[in-house]
């Protein structure tokens, strides 16, 4: 085998997606080897992401332009080594293979190895140095390891090593001029005089030697992390903290998110009613203000949310406390067929499923990813509280005891009870689904030093995130949000019409109520009565299902719209009169016990929110996993609805 | 003696799986053993159902005679962290029984 294939400028070399000719530098390293943050500092926010061919792993690459030269820089998945054993380090063995007949070989590659953990680290070293690619290394923490008393020769190490030695800490602007005019210089980067061997134990005594001839002295136990961690992983005080620490963690997303969602609801609210004053036509009017505005603001909503929650897991993350966490959660998660990191991604959830979603990006494996994507949407989110709050008001009243403890209380912790564990199971069945696809993954999990997260790397995974959810998810809410609108104002009824229906066209509630009565999405609602006989549910809770796809809380103003409540947002008093038009029950009340519990189960489990459709799309790279995850929670949702009715019907 | 055996493809050395060779040395316990505080060496990796994850121990660090101390059990025993190599890594009990050491030098 030779090495140096004319640095291997593959034919066709093209980036999926990237259709520059431009030459190619690929970022290997191990996870926590500063790779990410040098990516960073190297592309800053010209960075875009992407999907690799086929697999739903995603791709960050990066244009950088050094003096007149231009180059893409790709940030390849974290891995510990070449012979893959994920979805995910395939893609980085196959981005590797020249022979890959999809994949485009980089140019050449540059590897990050923290020099704390060098005894390891060469050992990927030596595997990438035997793909025969231009390669060159970037020290990382070069400056911990001074501080924790280990020393190593960069000179000696890259006269041992045989290709160009860069340091390079947290990303710093004066070591990174260096880099760049190596970077440019790609094609002039010598190859080791000697390939590294391949045979494990020779490997063994090349990592020795090279260790020894740049007189590398391993680091001490870093002190700081060793006190730390005798109180955070403590079996008592660990235990605590971490429970203390979720708790701020979703107080602070739960709570301190909603003022900031009040005030741009208030916005875009100020906005509809600006539109609906000036503009005269009633039906464009309603369009701009509930179809638009409502749609742009029920995206913007989430941003909130999203960002204290990259701001929290990307603090997490860089300082080390995921890793103790994910540790200490571990042996539990696993009961569900997860790893300990997939906690805080179904806590999240239980503010709102978007950024549960998006924080299942810590997962390293991306079949993990998918089980808890699977799961999340079933944890109570906010969205199901102003629906719950409405139907278990009408099924009990609060003046209802189960012995000392009020029904509705009981009612609605068993409701975010069964969601969890409904969650938990879920994610439990498609782990071992996925399980058949391929053996399980080893698990193993770095626990790196406590470290300062840096601001900007902070700044950057907020920035990522909210930029990747507008781009790629606000199509798909506003989207559903104008389909919605329009299947619910459309036809349109002149005032001619109404007056001739009887409808005093003066009288807000009436007219809506039979602009609702009288719209396409009646047409739906009775067009889909059959599915949902079986459940009690006539067309008009019909109609209340499909508006609640934009949001589930829609559903309670929708109701009210249809029953012509005075107040649409607090119908729960026209409701209680709705009568039954047709069937065996013409007359008896719509809303009885056996519906309004078949009601808030159908609620609990069907995926009733198309910004999480949108969200799993993005997360997983395909319309497959949302399409899975629609079908199963509807055909759950259906079978526990009736299950449901069929016993509150039998003991009321 | 070859530890893990690695086939050499033409272009670019396939990166093959371990096939475990030390199944013959007397072992005296593995890593699911050890409590907190003990050391131990390595002697190598038996896991001859799953080659891979055999490899990837052996990437990890876990290689013939490196040095390996038990730091801590998780709350409820699993996972366990191990310092190896320099660094901290948690395995699951599950991986932890595959590395074979020689007796925690006391």
């Amino acid at each position: 085998m030779t090495l140096d294939s004319g640095h291997c400028a593959a034919p066709g070399e093209e980036l999926g997606g990237f259709d520059e000719q431009l030459p190619t530098l690929a970022l290997v390293g191990s996870p926590n080897s500063g790779k990410t943050t040098l990516f960073n500092a190297l592309t800053g926010l010209r960075a875009k992401t992407g999907n690799y061919p086929g697999v739903t792993v995603t791709r960050y690459v990066g244009r950088v332009s050094i003096d007149d030269h231009e180059l893409i820089i790709e940030d390849l998945p974290g891995t510990y080594s070449l012979a893959a054993i994920s979805p995910d380090e395939q893609v980085v063995a196959d981005v590797l293979d020249l022979d890959h007949p999809t994949l485009a070989t980089p140019d050449a590659l540059v590897v990050t190895l923290d020099a704390t953990t060098l005894r390891r680290s060469l050992n990927m070293l030596a595997q990438v140095l035997a793909t025969g690619l231009p390669v060159c290394v970037v020290l990382t923490f070069t400056d911990e390891l001074t501080r924790r008393q280990g020393s190593l020769d960069v000179a000696a190490f890259q006269r041992a090593v045989g290709v160009p030695v860069l340091t390079v800490t947290g990303g710093r602007r004066q070591e990174l001029g260096p880099l760049r005019d190596l970077l440019v210089d790609w094609s002039a980067w010598p190859a080791p005089a000697l390939p590294p061997p391949a045979e494990p134990a020779e490997v063994i005594s090349w990592i020795e030697s090279v260790l020894t001839t740049s007189r590398y002295v391993l680091p001490q136990i870093d002190e700081r992390t060793r006190r730390v961690d005798a109180v955070l992983l403590h079996p008592v005080w660990g235990t605590l903290v971490f429970f203390a620490a979720m708790f701020v963690f979703f107080q602070i997303i739960f709570t301190l998110a909603s003022p900031v969602q009040g005030w741009l609801q208030s916005l875009f609210g100020f906005l509809s009613t600006q539109v609906e004053h000036h503009v005269g036509n009633r039906f464009i009017a309603s369009f701009l203000a509930d179809g638009i505005i409502g749609g742009v603001g029920g995206v913007v909503a989430f941003l909130p949310q999203i960002a204290l929650l990259f701001v929290l897991i990307s603090i997490m993350e860089a300082s080390g406390y995921m890793s103790r966490a994910a540790f200490l959660m571990d042996r539990v998660m696993a009961k569900a067929g997860l790893e300990g990191r997939a906690f805080v991604a179904l806590l999240s959830s239980l503010a709102c499923a978007i950024p549960g979603i998006m924080a299942t990006r810590t997962l390293p494996s991306m079949r993990d990813r998918i089980s808890t994507m699977m799961g999340a949407p079933l944890m109570t989110c906010s969205a199901r509280l102003p629906v719950y709050v409405l139907l278990v008001g009408l099924l009990v009243s609060p003046s209802d005891r189960v012995g000392p403890i009020g029904a509705q209380g009981v009612i609605m912790f068993a409701l975010y009870l069964v969601g969890a564990l409904s969650a938990m199971a879920s994610a439990w069945v498609f782990s071992r689904i996925g399980r058949r696809s391929g053996p399980l993954l080893p698990f193993y999990m770095e626990m790196p030093p406590y470290r300062m997260p840096s601001a900007r790397s902070v700044g950057l995974a907020v920035w990522d995130a909210c930029r990747g959810f507008m781009r790629k998810v606000g199509k798909i809410i506003l989207s559903t949000t104008i389909v919605l609108w329009v299947l619910l104002n459309v036809p349109v009824h002149s005032a001619a019409t109404m007056e001739a229906a009887g409808v005093d066209v003066h009288d807000h509630a009436a007219v809506s109520a039979y602009t609702i009565d009288h719209s396409a999405a009646a047409s739906v609602g009775r067009f889909v009565e059959p599915v949902f006989q079986p459940l009690g549910f006539d067309w008009r809770i019909n109609v209340g299902i499909l508006a609640s796809l934009s949001a589930r809380e829609v559903f309670v103003a929708t109701m009210g719209q249809v029953a012509a409540a005075d107040n649409p947002d607090k119908p729960a008093e026209g409701l209680k009169h709705l009568t039954v038009q047709s069937g065996p029950r013409a007359g008896e009340k719509l809303f009885s016990p056996a519906v309004l519990a078949a009601l808030l189960v159908f609620f609990l489990y069907a995926l009733q929110c198309a910004s999480t459709i949108g969200v799993l799309r993005r997360e997983s790279g395909s319309w497959k996993w949302p399409a899975v995850a629609f079908g199963y929670m509807f055909v759950v949702a259906w079978t526990m609805a009736f299950l449901t009715g069929l016993v509150v019907g039998a003991l009321t | 003696m070859s530890i893990l055996s690695v086939a050499t493809a033409p272009r670019r050395r396939a990166l093959r799986s371990a096939a475990q060779v030390a199944a013959d040395v007397a072992t005296d316990g593995t890593l699911a053993d050890m409590s907190a505080g003990e050391s131990a060496r390595v002697l190598g990796i038996a896991a001859e159902h799953d080659p891979a994850g055999a490899r990837r121990m052996f990437d990890l660090g876990f290689v013939p005679g490196a040095e390996v101390r038990m730091v801590r059990k998780a709350p409820l025993a699993d996972p366990v962290v191990f310092r190896v190599a320099g660094y901290e890594i948690a395995l699951r009990r599950e991986q932890a029984r595959w590395v074979t050491v020689a007796a925690p030098a006391s």
